[in-house]
């Protein structure tokens, strides 16, 4: 049984189709029972990564995603989450993952929000099984996670070089959708789901 | 380096995909799901749908529609159409929908991408404009091109911006469905004097059109019915023709 993690931050239906379409079970939730009998945890999020973190802690949910020791998957502002600390209304978060989350300063080659589909390198890991180097996936956001020793894959915008995914232990994060990026995003997901 | 898009763009009433010249003549194309994932499959980027029922009944199927795409499809999509006010994107958002684009709606009452945006982010609004060149001005207009708006199309896409649009779908209706091609200069200073990304709506006849105004015009998608339902030109090769003149596409 996956545990998606429902706590107001966003759309989190297109997550619940995905996991469908992958025949997967799942429960949307926000009771930490239920969050700690699930075999694995997704982290989406959508929005304000401050209000995002101010409404995860409102549920008490803060120090629990922590404590998790089963896989977790953290997407978008759920990633950002997992990261230190955020620009965005100078958001003090979970420190997952050892960086920072920044604001992309726009310019003629690289518009903000980054949106549309973009090439990820250097994938790093069982998740990226499958996956050729330079594959697209979607993004949608204008802060990104900083390059650091838990980044397992990378994409450009611009002149920025930033960390697609993360890793640390049991947890991994994906700034693009993979639940949005059609076929790739379908295998990244079957990856973490291990079907 | 974020890839240009290739959006498909489907106008739906009473449940069925339907194409026509200036909104006449309705002809019905197909399922709008059995489409959308035709065009995915295909190498689409993205898909917009557009609610033109124009009655409570209509909406009401959309919205079911909206809900049947959103568990289909694994791609991102839009839906636009009669959308006035927080209430109409909150339901269509709920439905699964990723993106709503605005419209007459915005013109008439510009707070209602701040309440959008506001509430759902700046990816979540695009704002369309349909303009026209009157005198050597590009003005917006409303109800498919026949009304004037007192709103210049550069100080309208900026403002909108400002309020928290994420994107820009601009039509030229003097363009639109004339299979001529895009107003290519007109294209490029829109998106120069933008930071969030322009969306090149109607005039596509056939591939080098869209070359062009994902190149010279510096567009950051185009988008086109027509052209596609029809099967004049299919997606992969359109792509694949995209690349050859060196433009950044997503192949599958």
């Amino acid at each position: 049984m996956i545990a998606i993690v429902d706590y107001d931050a966003g759309n989190i239906c297109s997550v619940a189709n995905a996991l469908e379409r992958l025949g997967a079970e799942y429960v949307l939730s926000s009771d930490p029972e239920t969050i700690l009998a699930a075999d694995k945890v997704i982290l989406p999020g959508v929005g304000n990564a401050a209000e995002a973190m101010k409404s995860l802690r409102d549920k008490g949910l803060d120090k629990l995603v922590k404590s998790l020791r089963k896989p977790v998957l953290g997407i978008c502002v759920g990633m950002q989450l997992m990261c230190r600390h955020s620009e965005e209304d100078d958001a003090q978060c979970l420190g997952i993952f050892d960086t920072d989350v920044l604001r992309f300063r726009a310019a003629p080659d690289a518009k903000v929000p980054h949106m549309g589909w973009n090439s990820i390198s250097n994938l790093d890991g069982k998740i990226f099984k499958g996956v050729p180097e330079g594959s697209f996936v979607y993004f949608v956001h204008s802060y990104y996670p900083a390059l650091c020793t838990d980044t397992i894959a990378t994409c450009r915008h611009g002149d920025t070089m930033f960390s697609a995914a993360l890793k640390y232990e049991n947890f991994i994060g994906t700034q693009f959708h993979p639940e949005k990026s059609g076929d790739t995003g379908e295998t990244i997901l079957r990856n973490f789901l291990g079907k | 380096m974020v890839a240009k898009r290739i959006i498909p763009c489907l106008d739906v009433k009473n449940g069925q995909v339907v194409k026509g010249i200036n909104f006449e003549g309705l002809r019905e194309v197909g399922d709008p799901v059995e489409m959308g994932a035709k065009y995915s499959a295909e190498g689409a980027d993205e898909l917009v749908y557009l609610d033109i029922s124009a009655s409570a009944e209509g909406r009401r199927t959309f919205t079911e529609i909206v809900n049947r795409i959103a568990r289909r499809i694994n791609i991102p999509f839009t839906v636009g159409g009669g959308i006035s006010t927080l209430a109409d994107a909150d339901r269509l958002l709920g439905a699964g929908a990723d993106k709503i684009s605005v419209n007459s709606a915005a013109i008439a009452r510009p707070e209602l991408i701040n309440e959008i945006a506001g509430h759902y982010g700046n990816q979540f609004v695009v704002c369309a404009i349909d303009a026209k060149c009157i005198d050597g001005k590009w003005v917006a207009t409303t109800h498919g091109g026949t009304r004037l708006t007192d709103r210049e199309l550069f100080s309208w896409a900026h403002e909108a911006q400002e309020r928290g649009a994420g994107e820009i779908l601009f039509t030229s209706m003097d363009h639109d469905g004339t299979k001529a091609g895009y107003p290519c200069g007109l294209y490029a200073r829109l998106c120069d004097s933008l930071s969030i990304p322009v969306i090149a709506s109607g005039g596509a006849g056939n591939i080098g059109h869209i070359v062009e105004v994902l190149s010279a015009g510096k567009a950051d998608a185009a988008l086109a019915a027509s052209i596609f339902h029809y099967g004049e030109i299919g997606i992969q090769e359109l792509k694949e023709e995209l690349r050859r003149n060196n433009i950044n596409v997503r192949l599958l």
